[in-house]
């Protein structure tokens, strides 16, 4: 398989887009008209052909650019990427796997050539051709973490696992859905779980924790999350808040279809095997509302899921003042046909839009 | 659900392996060493993991869990040294008169519940017997990390201490044993009382062993969470019992060694899943009636629902006269 990389922005004049072959991968959330909180854990062994399940990190039209827009954050805020003194064999795990799986999974793109410790990898794409020392950090221009996730898509959680808790204590994140690694850093699993509304109560994170804790080696695990995001932004932090959180404001009935866009986390767990770490990879993806509205399933449930969501989690996810202006919006494509189950558009089988204008 | 689950087997994923080697230590223990049968490398593993390696007793099935104690950086060969027990259920007995270099077995990927805590300054280790088996793979990661540590070994005598020699040649300064027969013991409140802030203390070896360790260090003001241990206990296997399925109208046998839900799996019922460790919820089915008592295992249900309403069959089971349940 061949990849042509767009060349695009996630910022400024976005001119960021999603080709028809990446909307009709585009991981779609929901498996049925309505949403409501579950641990919605599966095993990550892949997928169907050319979907974001397939490969264990998945890569797409949008790699080189989004890279380029990670190297844009950090130059601004190192303190994006961080890791504690005791996670560095965690970082060599880290990188172990992305440059093992990546080479296996995209041999194209990707080379990895290993004698004994002495390792060399090639990243096409982005041009880079290093030979190194594994596990002497002298021999890499950053630390191991930092340097296989400038050149891998989505944020990096590293988790220790001790005391029967997971601990926040190193990570790269520049694609995040508003929270702070500089903020949680050192926090355990409820602490930077604490703002959630509702699943506390209905003891999600309990079980999502012991779901978690049990991860092990070679059983790697993903669920989906979703949000809201006006413009195609990869960058929606705390700390840039004052960049971002004004552009909800000029969202317009004429320009919603293509300024709204669904934002969805693809989040993987995978056991490292020299720290016993966990890490998290929390994979973006964005797709515009009229992108999405061009499959007809996508279309109907969209209106329903957006519709029926509890006040408290649109408020969480940002977007309780924009609701009714999306629902006038995405009514127009809601002609109360059933959808077929599962997350898949099928547009093949599924009956194009019974409804005028 | 995103993408359509692969069906795969409870636990840990599985590794078909050789038997390379087969070493008498001494009366009671034998290490076998393995290496894959695909020609493939192991992956490595983290100090203090286990495999959990799959017997086949004369077509019964034992699982039982052995620290791994080869170098985790060797990914050639896996190693785990057995220490016979006369008085066991038999796995120990297996390994130790029935596995013979060339055998083909089946062990697990490293599962790792007695981990390094990577933060520590130091670490002392206190094993007694065949505890000292996670202890030969944390120390050659710390030595790989020039990390700090001291190991403190209690022995019955001097031909059952198990890699003594090897520990000593290799670790003069590092390795202290004590011997039972000399009436040699470990000189605890001494060695607590004596170590710098940010020390972590491991221990592995007999009931009464732990628990006395993790008392005296507790009464020397220790934080609990800087003292680790790990109890070796054999799986309990289940006892073989009977469901009655009233949707599919069909009574099944569920094994000794399988699961519910791979007994349903067996039987051809569409049964869902998703983690097969009691946590998701998936798989999360009514109790329609019941004579006899639960097995609960899992972490998903409350206790009044355990009280007879549901069952997880990816992990618990059921003894009794009768069982019937809503698949």
């Amino acid at each position: 398989m061949t990849i042509q990389f767009n060349d695009e922005t996630f910022r400024d004049d976005y001119s960021f887009h999603n080709s028809d072959w990446a909307i009709k991968r585009f991981p779609f959330p929901f498996h049925e008209d309505s949403y409501m909180y579950a641990v919605n854990m599966e095993q990550h062994r892949g997928g169907p052909e050319g979907s974001v399940y397939e490969k264990r990190f998945d890569v797409d039209e949008h790699y080189v650019s989004e890279m380029r827009d990670r190297a844009m954050v950090l130059a601004d805020d190192p303190l994006r990427c961080q890791s504690l003194p005791h996670m560095k064999l965690a970082g060599w795990d880290l990188l172990e796997l992305i440059m093992v799986s990546k080479s296996e999974d995209y041999p194209d793109l990707f080379e990895l050539h290993r004698d004994g410790n002495q390792w060399r990898w090639v990243n096409k794409p982005l041009g880079i051709d290093d030979t190194f020392t594994f596990l002497d950090e002298t021999t890499l221009p950053y630390g191991p973490m930092e340097y296989i996730t400038r050149q891998t898509q989505g944020d990096f959680c590293v988790l220790d696992q001790r005391e029967e808790n997971l601990w926040m204590d190193a990570g790269m994140v520049t694609t995040q859905a508003d929270w702070s690694l500089d903020f949680d850093l050192g926090m355990n699993f409820f602490e930077w779980h604490a703002p959630v509304p509702l699943a506390h109560e209905m003891g999600i994170f309990k079980r999502a924790l012991k779901f978690l804790l049990n991860i092990q080696q070679g059983a790697p695990a993903r669920r989906m999350n979703w949000t809201m995001t006006v413009n195609p932004l990869l960058d929606t932090s705390p700390e840039n808040y004052h960049k971002w959180g004004i552009q909800k404001t000029t969202l317009t009935p004429e320009n919603i279809g293509s300024k709204q866009h669904l934002r969805v986390e693809l989040q993987t767990f995978f056991r490292l095997p020299r720290s016993n770490a966990l890490v998290f990879p929390i994979r973006c993806y964005l797709c515009s509302f009229q992108d999405l509205m061009t499959m007809p399933k996508w279309g109907r449930r969209l209106h329903r899921v957006v519709r029926d969501l509890p006040v408290e989690l649109a408020t969480y996810k940002g977007f309780i003042d924009n609701r009714p202006m999306m629902l006038d919006y995405l009514s127009q494509f809601d002609d109360g046909l059933p959808t077929s189950p599962g997350v898949f558009p099928e547009p093949e089988t599924e009956p194009p839009l019974n409804k005028a204008g | 659900m995103s993408a359509a689950p692969q069906k795969v087997k409870a636990g840990a994923e599985q590794i078909s392996v050789k038997v390379s080697a087969v070493v008498p230590l001494n009366d009671l223990v034998t290490r076998f060493e393995f290496q894959r049968t695909d020609g493939q490398h192991f992956p490595t593993f983290s100090g203090g993991a286990h495999t959990v390696v799959t017997m086949n007793d004369d077509g019964r099935t034992r699982l039982n869990p052995y620290s791994l104690m080869s170098d985790p950086t060797d990914t050639s060969t896996y190693a785990i040294s057995v220490r016979r027990d006369d008085e066991g259920r038999g796995g120990s007995l297996f390994m130790h008169t029935r596995v013979k270099v060339g055998d083909e077995m089946q062990i697990t990927y490293p599962v790792n519940l007695f981990s390094l805590d990577l933060r520590a300054k130091k670490h002392v280790f206190f094993a007694g017997g065949i505890g000292i088996t996670p202890f030969m793979s944390m120390i050659a990661q710390l030595e790989r990390s020039n990390g700090t540590w001291e190991l403190h070994y209690a022995v019955r005598t001097e031909t059952l201490g198990t890699y003594v020699d090897e520990l000593r040649y290799k670790f003069p300064n590092k390795v202290h044993v004590y011997y039972d027969d000399r009436s040699q013991s470990i000189p605890l409140e001494d060695l607590l009382d004596g170590q710098p802030l940010g020390t972590n203390a491991y221990v592995c070896g007999p009931k009464g062993m732990i628990d006395w360790i993790h008392a005296t260090a507790a009464a020397a003001g220790w934080p609990d969470a800087q003292v680790h241990s790990e109890e070796f206990t054999a799986p309990q296997p289940g006892k073989p019992f009977e469901v009655r399925l009233c949707k599919t109208d069909k009574t099944i046998q569920v094994g000794e060694s399988e699961s519910l839900l791979e007994a349903l799996e067996r039987e051809g019922v569409d049964a869902p899943f998703l983690c097969r460790g009691g946590a998701c919820g998936q798989c999360e089915t009514d109790v329609v009636s019941y004579d006899g008592e639960f097995i609960h295992r899992d972490h998903w249900l409350e206790p009044e629902q355990q009280a007879g309403q549901k069952i997880m069959p990816c992990v618990s089971r059921f003894v009794g006269a009768s069982l019937e349940i809503d698949r």
